[in-house]
């Protein structure tokens, strides 16, 4: 249950894992709206109520409390954190008819929509409210059907969604593998909102690989990553020089 | 027709009183019913749940009628096990049939708002297609089917029971052998009871990115595993007390001898007493160990409008308080105490129902996130009323045409 606990499971040569760059981070939300596009995340005429938005990427707005001219704020992009805990991720393990399930080739935290029964207790047991409910019935206008990724299948009413890791990308780019003759477990591939960001300050990869940039990014002296005492262990760092974002990124410790 | 079928000797309402009262409650069902469809019909954007409050009133509702239904379980164990042992505990028979009704409303009820909280009814049964083991979830969904289906063969008996069906021979067989065997299903509700009410405990218990829920634990199980079954088993006898007062005080009769009362009294008080003990050692060790440990403040867990008063309403008022009330001889005596101590036993365990769901929701965990705050909506409202006067119908039609009182007729010359 808890980080101590033992792992269940045999790991494999591959962790997809994330580093953002708040330093570089311009807050211009690029990266929120690829990822919409692209995984045919549904939205509504009026988006007010942000509390039951679809949003697989949510951008936080980070303050540190000071008066002007002390006063400094940051942008801080959140998707899914595949949260790779030992026993399981927090939302995998109470899932009770394993829609939600982390797959121990890649570390990716899949969801099955088609056997989500939208209890909920997923999007309840999630920390980092990464996890979105279907309040109701994807819809697009006419204009924009045709824009509609054809490799994402769209969730239907009544269960919940969230960040892949553009696991659609990945399938992608095994099959390419494959037919090069490649080793399939072994790909690269970008997702969404890596590609997007105009100022590269997101970077994948695998994280198991020393020698990758994701690798070496996530030792920098700079990264930290989201409550980090919950023992969710996420495979999406973080990059600051602020202290005070670290300090609030941690829960002050 | 109407006449024939109200036991033997016994005097009931007249039929069209009766039959006002039954209107009344079919509207509210109606109305329930109403709510019901239209969540089905257009989904859960008619809640007031949203991202952040993915368990509301229906998950409150539905943990709490459960712990309150537990009298079923609770009294069965304690009148087909435990009285062997003491000889005192034989008094429940007085009380068990209404034991017994009341659970099945509560677990029948609970079922009902169920299909309406999760957002794919249609797939409800993937719970035990696709069963993940390592799911508290899965443990109630299993437990809370099987012992409905447990209460219903309890019930079946006391239905058997009334003069008209009674009187058709292999009915009457029937239910007298199924009445022999009682024991047995008593027992296996007990099990199935202990198991889920503990993991309906665990449900917030075992969510360890949530530091105002996650408990350590004994193996598997967090400690709240195992409150959860304490309380239940505290306040579901008097939870159906107080439903045999309520129709004591609509019939104005006498229908169990207030021994009965009495030993409940003592039996919810002391278990009450225990209960609070391990929850208040439960509570220090979560604020002075667990919490801090997540870098988290007690007051940090408690804002407007789930400020400290919900803790202090919990363990002190609804807690202390009626441990006193119903240990204490003198306040015992007096029924209108005995009654404000039973209330409260069952109000601080729907508290702690809420706490434990909605409240634990409302705690951001990110210190960058927002505290929230969460209403519900007439379309949830209404279901769980509906829910209430579901029961209302059922123990109201028992009570009439059903002998669920042994003792009514002796107390009522
Ligand atoms: S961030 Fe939330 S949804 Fe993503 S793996 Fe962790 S617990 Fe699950
Ligand atoms: S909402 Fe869906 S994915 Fe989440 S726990 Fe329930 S069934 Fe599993």
């Amino acid at each position: 249950m808890s980080g101590s606990a033992h792992s269940e499971h045999a790991e494999s040569k591959v962790r997809y894992g994330m580093v953002i760059d708040l330093d570089k981070c311009t807050g211009c939300g690029a990266c929120s709206v690829a990822c919409q596009q692209e995984n045919n995340v549904s939205f509504r005429p009026d988006e007010s109520d942000k509390l039951r938005t679809l949003s697989w990427m949510t951008l936080y707005r980070l303050e540190n409390g000071a008066d002007y001219p002390d006063y400094r704020a940051a942008m801080l992009p959140r998707p899914c954190m595949h949260c790779d805990s030992p026993h399981h991720s927090p939302c995998t393990f109470v899932c009770p008819v394993n829609a939600t399930i982390r797959d121990e080739h890649t570390g990716i935290v899949d969801h099955v929509a088609v056997r989500c029964i939208g209890c909920r207790y997923c999007m309840v047991a999630c920390p980092y409210h990464a996890r979105s409910f279907n309040w109701w019935d994807p819809t697009w206008p006419k204009s924009m059907e045709a824009m509609l990724t054809p490799e994402v299948s769209p969730r239907m009413r009544g269960v919940v969604e969230k960040c892949t890791f553009c696991h659609h990308r990945l399938n992608l780019a095994r099959d390419r593998a494959r037919l090069n003759g490649e080793d399939p477990d072994t790909v690269l591939y970008t997702p969404a909102c890596v590609e997007a960001c105009p100022a590269r300050a997101i970077t994948f990869g695998n994280l198991k690989d020393p020698n990758s940039e994701v690798a070496k990014l996530a030792k920098d002296s700079r990264a930290f990553r989201i409550l980090e005492k919950l023992h969710t262990e996420p495979k999406v760092y973080y990059l600051s020089s602020a202290q005070w974002i670290r300090r609030q990124s941690d829960n002050g410790l | 027709m109407d006449k024939a079928l109200i036991p033997e000797g016994v005097k009931r309402c007249p039929l069209p009183v009766f039959g006002l009262w039954m209107l009344f409650l079919s509207a509210v069902i109606a109305w329930g019913i109403y709510a019901g469809y239209t969540v089905l019909f257009k989904g859960l954007n008619v809640t007031g749940l949203n991202n952040y409050f993915g368990f509301g009133l229906y998950i409150t509702v539905d943990l709490g009628i459960i712990a309150l239904g537990a009298g079923a379980f609770f009294s069965g164990f304690m009148y087909y096990g435990l009285s062997r042992f003491f000889p005192r505990l034989k008094e429940l028979h007085k009380i068990i049939n209404l034991a017994v009704i009341v659970g099945f409303c509560c677990y029948t009820g609970a079922l009902l708002v169920l299909l309406l909280e999760i957002g794919q009814p249609l797939r409800g049964w993937f719970g035990y297609w696709h069963a993940n083991v390592h799911s508290m979830l899965t443990e109630v969904i299993f437990c809370i089917s099987c012992y409905a289906i447990v209460l219903v063969i309890e019930f079946v008996p006391i239905i058997l029971e009334n003069r008209k069906l009674d009187a058709i021979k292999p009915l009457h067989i029937f239910g007298h052998n199924l009445h022999e065997i009682m024991a047995v299903f008593a027992m296996t509700g007990t099990f199935l009871s202990f198991f889920h009410q503990g993991s309906l405990g665990g449900v917030p218990g075992v969510m360890f990115g949530r530091p105002f829920a996650y408990r350590t634990g004994f193996f598997i199980w967090p400690w709240t595993f195992f409150l959860f079954t304490l309380s239940a088993m505290a306040c579901g006898p008097a939870f159906t007390a107080i439903i045999c007062r309520i129709i004591e005080k609509v019939s104005r009769k006498t229908l169990v001898d207030r021994s009965v009362y009495e030993l409940i009294a003592k039996i919810t008080g002391s278990l009450l007493l225990i209960y609070l003990i391990f929850k208040s050692l439960d509570t220090l060790y979560w604020a002075l160990d667990t919490a801090p440990g997540f870098g988290l403040k007690l007051s940090d867990f408690y804002r407007a409008p789930y400020g400290m008063w919900l803790l202090f309403a919990e363990l002190g008022v609804c807690g202390v308080l009626p441990i006193i009330l119903l240990l204490t001889p003198q306040t015992r005596n007096s029924n209108g105490l005995l009654f404000l101590g039973f209330f409260l036993n069952c109000a601080g365990i729907v508290i702690n129902r809420f706490a434990m769901t909605v409240e634990a929701l409302a705690i951001p965990v990110m210190p960058f996130d927002q505290w929230a705050v969460y209403i519900p909506t007439w379309a949830e409202w209404a279901p769980c009323i509906a829910m209430l006067a579901y029961g209302a119908v059922i123990v109201s039609l028992s009570y009439r045409y059903l002998p669920i009182f042994p003792r009514e007729k002796e107390l009522n010359p």
